[in-house]
């Protein structure tokens, strides 16, 4: 437990102490929203309807962008030979990355979201339901990337491949993400939406581990 | 996780042990025997395969055939291996006392606590500091100290002594006898003189 609690401190205190990197991602989850009003036109109906949809995007990308400091400076510097020699599973040690980069990646962005709900012209109702989804959907997206960076540290320029491998899985977040805050038919919809969000962010979380860890060991031999 | 005595003896054995990197092999038909309190010194020149038969020994690469036992080790205990390649391992950002904490609690902590640690290795005056501002050297005792803070029987040491000063190097020797005489196994890739009682050396590449 001593080794949970250490990986997962020494990530948050990376990416606090530095300050940039989070701030990086949440000005460019701003920025994303910002520039699609410009973009379509400021039809404040047409934007309202659409802006669900932004903000999950946003937020997706912006998680995508955080993937690569997942493993790869711990395969650069070395920590990762010494995670592989640490007396805890490499599969506990994913687990406390993932954790922390949903605090630092994603925590962040949900924060940040009120922002957008305003340029986007969201209504009250329509916002809450969407910080609830992020929060409930947010910790797949953060599981599979840490599977997709796991299956890519060992390339030497697999930065950008691991956003291609794990778009497809995350596709189901997206879906029920935006369709719970949404619906198409009816509140009874949007709360079994939920449901399935919650559904998938459990059984990422609870399996990406040990495939990121498998997955780790492979590459490294 | 719990605190941890350095565990029985130990001896390392191999047979017929063959390493290397893909295909290409770097040593071959090696029959080491290192027993629990000495250790063996590896030398030869750059490229040798050193660094890749410490690895193999660590378990970190799959030897290419032959096999590595560990006489002696509980399964059961955990892992009983350091190993200290070239890189070390320090972020930058992390203080160093911070780094050596982390350290302790990936690997399970010992008696040593890291601020007794880094006085014995010299850089108690440096602890607050971020890593990023140490030397080479001292970037070199810090990872000397990572051996101290989790007690393993069996050290896998690569090129230990490089960019140490004289003093490093006497601290490095010292370390090692404690490590020693306490029933401890090393196995130390180098090219520097490392005086230590009763090490055998190992010359890979001269059939070559």
């Amino acid at each position: 437990m001593s080794g949970f609690l250490g990986v997962l401190r020494r990530d948050l205190r990376l990416s606090f102490s530095g300050g940039g990197e989070v701030l990086t991602l949440v000005l460019f989850f701003v920025i994303v929203g910002a520039i699609v009003p410009f973009a379509i036109g400021p039809d404040r109906a047409l934007l309202a309807s659409i802006a669900p949809g932004i903000i999950w995007i946003a937020a997706f990308l912006a998680m995508l962008l955080g993937l690569d400091r997942l493993f790869r400076p711990d395969r650069d510097d070395g920590t990762l030979a010494l995670y592989r020699m640490a007396d805890m599973s490499m599969a506990s040690v994913v687990a406390a990355k993932v954790i922390a980069h949903w605090l630092t990646a994603a925590l962040p962005l949900i924060l940040a979201s009120p922002f957008l709900a305003m340029i986007l012209a969201m209504d009250g109702a329509t916002f809450w339901r969407t910080v609830l989804s992020l929060l409930l959907g947010t910790p797949a997206l953060a599981a599979f990337g840490a599977f997709g960076a796991a299956i890519t540290v060992a390339l030497r320029r697999g930065g950008l491949l691991a956003p291609i491998l794990i778009a497809p899985l995350c596709v189901p977040v997206l879906i029920f993400g935006v369709g719970a805050i949404a619906p198409l038919g009816g509140p009874d919809q949007a709360s079994s939406a939920m449901l399935f969000l919650a559904a998938l962010s459990l059984m990422a979380f609870a399996l990406s581990p040990f495939a990121a860890a498998l997955a780790i060991d492979w590459g490294e031999e | 996780m719990t605190q941890r005595q350095v565990q029985h003896r130990i001896n390392l054995k191999t047979q017929g042990l063959a390493c290397g990197r893909g295909d290409t092999v770097l040593a071959a038909d090696l029959s080491l025997e290192v027993a629990a309190g000495t250790a063996l010194l590896l030398r030869g020149p750059n490229g040798v395969g050193k660094s890749t038969l410490l690895l193999t020994l660590a378990g970190l690469l799959n030897p290419l055939s032959g096999n590595v036992v560990f006489e002696g080790a509980d399964p059961e205990a955990g892992p009983f291996i350091h190993h200290c390649g070239h890189k070390n391992a320090v972020r930058p950002r992390l203080s160093v006392v911070e780094t050596l904490k982390f350290w302790a609690d990936i690997n399970g902590p010992g008696e040593v606590t890291p601020s007794t640690a880094l006085d014995r290795v010299g850089l108690g005056r440096a602890a607050h500091l971020d890593a990023g501002y140490l030397s080479a050297g001292q970037q070199r005792r810090l990872v000397l100290a990572r051996l101290l803070v989790s007690p393993r029987p069996v050290w896998l040491l690569d090129e230990p002594s490089a960019a140490l000063d004289a003093a490093g190097r006497d601290l490095l020797a010292a370390l090692l006898a404690d490590h020693l005489r306490n029933g401890g196994l090393a196995v130390i890739a180098t090219h520097d003189d490392i005086t230590l009682p009763g090490a055998a050396t190992l010359t890979l590449g001269a059939r070559a």
